[in-house]
C-alpha cells in the first residue's frame, strides 16, 4: 500500500471545518496552560496528549465520506463510519509515537532544549509510521 | 476596593493574558497544521497517524520552557507519555465503538472520553503517587 499525498483533499473542507479545529486546538492549548499552572506539570502533561479535536475529526471524516458516496448513489452511512474507525485505528498506532515524543522531551529537555524537541519530534514521526507498518504486515 | 486590573503598572495581569494569547495562536496553528496534512494523505490509516501529533505539545512546551524552564517542560514530558497511552486506550476504543457498535463519530469519540480520564489519571495516580 502507497501512501499518497492528495492536495485535492482539502477542497472537501470548507471555511468553517478549519476555523473550528483552529478554535478547538488554541482552546486546548490554553486549557493544558491553566492545567498545567494550576495543577502542575505532573496533571498538566498528561493534557499534551488529550484528544482535543479528534471529535471534530472524526465527525468531519465521517460526513465527508458519507457525502461522497450519496452523492455516487451509494449508501455512505456505513462506509462514513469505517472511513472514522480507519484514522481512530491510525491515531491509536501514532500514540506510541507520542510517547516516544514525551520520553525524549523527559530525558534530554533539561540538557539541551533545542535538540530534545527536534529529536523528540523526528521520534513521533519514525515510531508512529514504523507502528503502522508493522501493523500492515501482521 | 476592585480596579482595573490591566492598568496595573508592573504589567502583571497583562503578561498571563499575553502568554494564553499566544498558547491560543500557536496551538491553533499547530493543530490545523497537522490536520491539514492529515487530510491530504491516503491512506486513512496513515493518516490517522496524525491525529496523535504532538501539536498542542509542541505549542505548550516552546512557552513553557520560556516561562517555566527545563525541568518543569521535563515533568510535563513524563506525563505526556502516560497521556499518550490513554490515548491509544481511547483511538483503540472509538475504533470499537464506531465498527461494532456503529455508533455516529461524534457519540463514539465523546464517550470514549471516560477511557482517556480513566487511563491517564489512573495510571498518574499508580505512578506518580498523586494526592
Amino acid at each position: 500500500m502507497i501512501v499518497q499525498f492528495k492536495p485535492s483533499a482539502l477542497r472537501q473542507t470548507r471555511w468553517y471545518e478549519y476555523l473550528v479545529r483552529f478554535v478547538l486546538g488554541g482552546a486546548m492549548t490554553v486549557v493544558a496552560g491553566l492545567i498545567a499552572a494550576r495543577f502542575g506539570p505532573v496533571i498538566g502533561g498528561l493534557f499534551l496528549a488529550f484528544p482535543a479535536i479528534f471529535p471534530a475529526s472524526a465527525t468531519l471524516i465521517e460526513k465527508h465520506v458519507r457525502e461522497r458516496k450519496e452523492k455516487a448513489g451509494l449508501p455512505g452511512a456505513r462506509r462514513g463510519k469505517e472511513a472514522a474507525a480507519l484514522d481512530a485505528a491510525g491515531a491509536a498506532l501514532g500514540s506510541f509515537g507520542l510517547a516516544a515524543f514525551g520520553l525524549l522531551i523527559w530525558l534530554m529537555i533539561v540538557q539541551s532544549p533545542v535538540g530534545a524537541l527536534v529529536l523528540a519530534a523526528a521520534s513521533w514521526l519514525t515510531v508512529a509510521v514504523l507502528a503502522w507498518e508493522v501493523r500492515r504486515w501482521l | 476596593m476592585s480596579q482595573d486590573n490591566h492598568l496595573l503598572p508592573d504589567g502583571s495581569t497583562a503578561a498571563p493574558m499575553f502568554e494564553y494569547g499566544l498558547r491560543f495562536l500557536a496551538g491553533g496553528i499547530a493543530v490545523s497544521a497537522f490536520a491539514v496534512l492529515g487530510d491530504t494523505l491516503r491512506p486513512k490509516s496513515f493518516a490517522g497517524l496524525f491525529g496523535a501529533a504532538p501539536s498542542i505539545a509542541v505549542a505548550t512546551l516552546l512557552i513553557t520552557l520560556s516561562q517555566k524552564g527545563a525541568p518543569f517542560a521535563a515533568l510535563e514530558g513524563r506525563s505526556m507519555i502516560v497521556g499518550a497511552f490513554a490515548l491509544a486506550a481511547y483511538s483503540w476504543t472509538v475504533c470499537v465503538l464506531l465498527k461494532k457498535f456503529l455508533l455516529s463519530s461524534w457519540t463514539a469519540t465523546m464517550a470514549a472520553l471516560i477511557v482517556w480520564f480513566a487511563v491517564a489519571l489512573g495510571v498518574s495516580a499508580g505512578l506518580f503517587q498523586l494526592s
